[in-house]
């Protein structure tokens, strides 16, 4: 009786795993084995103790889609927590670039004067080029490539976080916790 | 790797890689094995040579080694075993382990792998065995560490027994195998990761009683989950299903979930189900599926799929839930949990059901019924691939037996025309399609249940697929009984051929097949010709007294077809049900053709 919303969205995806041989692959291969979009990855251990990484995935898809997505992330083996900032609460989200702007004197002066105004950091100069770092919402950066017309750019891709009290990794059993107590006495 | 992170001051002993496999393996239970050695695998071969414990059987090649798993997981619902060596041993099982994911079936598969300094140095025999199986495995393992081993080897068992089953791949470096490696038992291993919910959400079971309760034009769809979940669920689902005096309806691999016989079944569903299962599901109100997952066989055009019902989905698996046909109310739990759950809300409701209101529906039911869609004429000698079916049945369904099949017309004919009264009776490549399952299966099946009657119902083409098993049946004394629907076409493929593509029959005549007689012959087995209608029943009666393999060669009618038949691109209610109907003059549309 029900028909699937066709309307596709963008959604931002956090991903708690074990920091293991082949997890990236396992979650990058369930996109490309069955055609979701990935439009940005980043992946960090970020629980050195317990070897836990942390995926964030900025996807494309309809509701359906992003909801498949999920419950097959959910699935693997060595994936713990899925988390959808998009539907789950507000959240931040922050990407990181870098970006050179090479050209004549007057094109380098006007390029610090937009760095100036947009909060990105000279972190290299040279007599024909600059550097960039900016830090911000992916529009941010769009705006400021779009603005500066650099020769190269380095983008990290989305990191985000959930605002408020929801923490991810949180549901992580107790069985966990002692594993890693245990380990911790051996020490 | 993280599972071998626990505490360590746990472990007991040091022995060599091998013998951690080994006690690995005994202490999960294993007493068989599949496989096929090779130089990578050499010391877990030596170490099982020199124990009792676990009985290895020597497949002729590695796809047959997981379909024998396979057949023997299905057929007894314990993890099936399999052992190959390195680069080519491994490779050879990734169809295997594909049909085991598709289909759910919990399969070990430990692979050999050269020694890990070699690893990634294109050595002899080296391939990347956890990056060629990561898409067709439910979890995969390079053990790198000894410490990792027995750890990985525990977590195996219980990532393919548990959730929704399936393959899991453990490669094994020669150097690992052979090296002090310490055992840890099970117990001293904590599962830590991988724990799928088995409980049913109590509302989400209040929901669905309701509407199951109140519905007027109801159904089961019940699919292979309900086998996977095991015989105590099958019997809550008949009790549940006669509680209420509803329809069922059961998938390809469902088939023995339900017994077969019983009026309330409507057979089969799907692109050759019968006409009442079919335009049950498609006019029906409330759809109550358990255990499927509204597969392309099942559904059809979706956007006609049973266009005005209410749907309830009860799988283990969430990812299942959704993905084709949205549904109304979604249970994520274990079919014999949630069947529990559910019985008990039916009887707290069944004194205000009231019973009549759904006999207008059996009335449209029983109308449909007397179509018979399974109808064919035996006339004179020529043998019609149903009657075949249908004095096989008959001559063995005293018996009990398991029945495996390959895949095509052969296939389906066994799933309209033998009756399956209980689960893992049934074992057939339903997901992958994979011609060659059936024989290797039926050896696995008969070595799980070595005083059972095993029958492989195959067709010429498929069987040719993996004969050369026969080496193994014989080795192991298996009396399988191989009742081959010989057309001497790949029949599913001429029947396309001549429906959608103007009978241009491409490559699909069975040219140089063998005499089948004098190949039994060759290994040592019995093997029967019929030709004539008047002759199969003695044949089958000859099959059955021979106590050892034996080939049943049955020549059919060469140019049968499989009906009904609901084409690529159709919905349920546009189910071709004879080759006279179908006429030529009923196109298939153009989004149908590109569909498998």
């Amino acid at each position: 009786m029900n028909a699937f919303d066709q309307e596709e969205r963008r959604h931002t995806i956090c991903v708690l795993v074990d920091n293991e041989p082949g997890v990236l692959a396992r979650v990058i291969g369930l996109f490309s084995g069955r055609g979701y979009n990935i439009e940005s990855l980043t992946v960090a251990e970020v629980d050195h103790r317990r070897h836990l990484s942390r995926i964030n995935i900025v996807t494309t898809g309809t509701s359906q889609v992003v909801e498949q997505i999920k419950a097959l992330l959910a699935k693997l083996v060595p994936v713990h927590e899925v988390q959808d900032l998009t539907v789950e609460g507000p959240s931040v989200e922050r990407e990181l670039a870098l970006v050179k702007v090479l050209g004549d004197r007057e094109r380098l002066v006007q390029a610090l004067r937009i760095a100036d105004f947009m909060h990105a950091r000279l972190v290299d100069s040279t007599p024909g080029g600059l550097v960039f770092e900016l830090t911000g919402s992916s529009d941010d950066i769009d705006a400021f490539i779009e603005l500066v017309q650099p020769v190269e750019i380095s983008r990290a891709g989305v990191v985000a976080i959930g605002r408020g009290e929801v923490v991810l990794g949180d549901g992580l059993g107790d069985e966990m916790k002692a594993v890693h107590s245990r380990g911790e006495k051996q020490e | 790797m993280s599972a071998g992170h626990a505490a360590k001051e746990t472990v007991s002993e040091t022995l060599t890689g091998s013998q951690v496999v080994v006690r690995a393996l005994v202490e999960q239970g294993v007493e068989v094995i599949f496989g096929y050695p090779g130089g990578a695998v050499l010391p877990l071969y030596d170490e099982l040579f020199k124990q009792n414990a676990i009985h290895h059987v020597l497949v002729r090649h590695e796809q047959a080694a997981v379909h024998a798993a396979e057949g023997y997981a299905r057929s007894t619902g314990r993890v099936g075993v399999v052992l190959v060596t390195s680069g080519p041993g491994a490779t050879n099982t990734v169809t295997g382990l594909t049909d085991a994911l598709m289909d759910s079936v919990p399969v070990v598969c430990l692979t050999g792998q050269v020694p890990t300094h070699m690893i990634g140095n294109d050595a002899f025999q080296e391939a990347d065995t956890v990056g060629i199986t990561r898409p067709c495995t439910k979890h995969n393992y390079l053990v790198k560490r000894p410490e990792e081993l027995a750890p990985v080897l525990h977590e195996a068992f219980h990532v393919a027994r548990s959730g929704r089953p399936g393959p899991v791949v453990v490669d094994l470096p020669k150097n690992i195998l052979m090296g002090p490696a310490p055992y840890r038992t099970a117990r001293e291993v904590p599962l830590r990761r991988y724990r799928p919910r088995r409980d049913p959400d109590p509302d989400r079971i209040e929901e669905a009683m309701d509407l199951i309760a109140q519905a007027e034009r109801p159904i089961f769809y019940v699919g292979g989950g309900l086998i996977n979940s095991g015989p105590v669920a099958c019997e809550l689902l008949t009790e549940l299903v006669r509680a209420t005096g509803y329809p069922i309806t059961l998938t390809l691999m469902g088939l023995g979930a339900y017994p077969g016989s019983d009026p309330q079944f409507l057979g089969m569903v799907g692109m050759h189900g019968t006409y009442e299962a079919n335009m049950a599901m498609h006019d029906c109100d409330v759809m109550i599926c358990l255990g499927a997952r509204f597969d392309d066989r099942v559904t059809g055009r979706l956007d006609g799929f049973s266009p005005r019902s209410r749907k309830i989905h009860v799988d283990i698996d969430p990812s299942s839930i959704n993905k084709n046909v949205p549904v109304d109310v979604a249970v994520v739990a274990d079919a014999e949990r949630a069947l529990e759950a559910m019985l008990e809300g039916w009887r707290r409701r069944a004194h205000r059901v009231d019973r009549g209101r759904i006999r207008p529906w059996w009335d449209q039911i029983e109308r449909w019924r007397a179509v018979d869609s399974l109808r064919f004429r035996q006339n004179g000698e020529t043998i019609k691939p149903q009657y075949a079916i249908r004095r096989l049945y008959e001559a063995v369904a005293a018996r009990d037996p398991i029945v495996t099949t390959d895949v095509g017309q052969h296939q389906m004919w066994a799933a309209q025309h033998f009756r399956f009264e209980k689960p893992r009776r049934w074992l057939t490549s339903g997901g992958l399609g994979t011609m060659g399952y059936g024989f290797p299966a039926a050896l696995g099946a008969q070595i799980a249940h070595p005083d059972r009657l095993v029958i492989n119902i195959t067709g010429d083409a498929s069987w040719v697929m993996n004969m050369q098993e026969l080496s193994t049946a014989i080795q192991y004394r298996l009396p399988v009984k191989v009742f081959m629907l010989n057309n001497r076409w790949m029949g599913m493929v001429r029947q396309w051929q001549d429906l959608f593509h103007g009978s241009r029959r491409a490559e699909s005549y069975m040219d140089a097949l063998p005499d089948f007689v004098k190949l039994a012959d060759a290994f040592g087995a019995r093997g029967i010709r019929v030709e004539r209608a008047s002759e199969l029943d003695d044949a089958i009666e000859a099959m059955l007294a021979h106590d050892g393999l034996v080939i049943v060669e049955v020549l059919i009618d060469p140019y049968e077809n499989v009906y009904p038949m609901i084409p690529g691109g159709a919905a349920h209610n546009e189910i071709i049900l004879s080759p006279e109907e179908d006429g030529g003059d009923r196109p298939i549309s153009e989004e149908g053709m590109v569909l498998v």
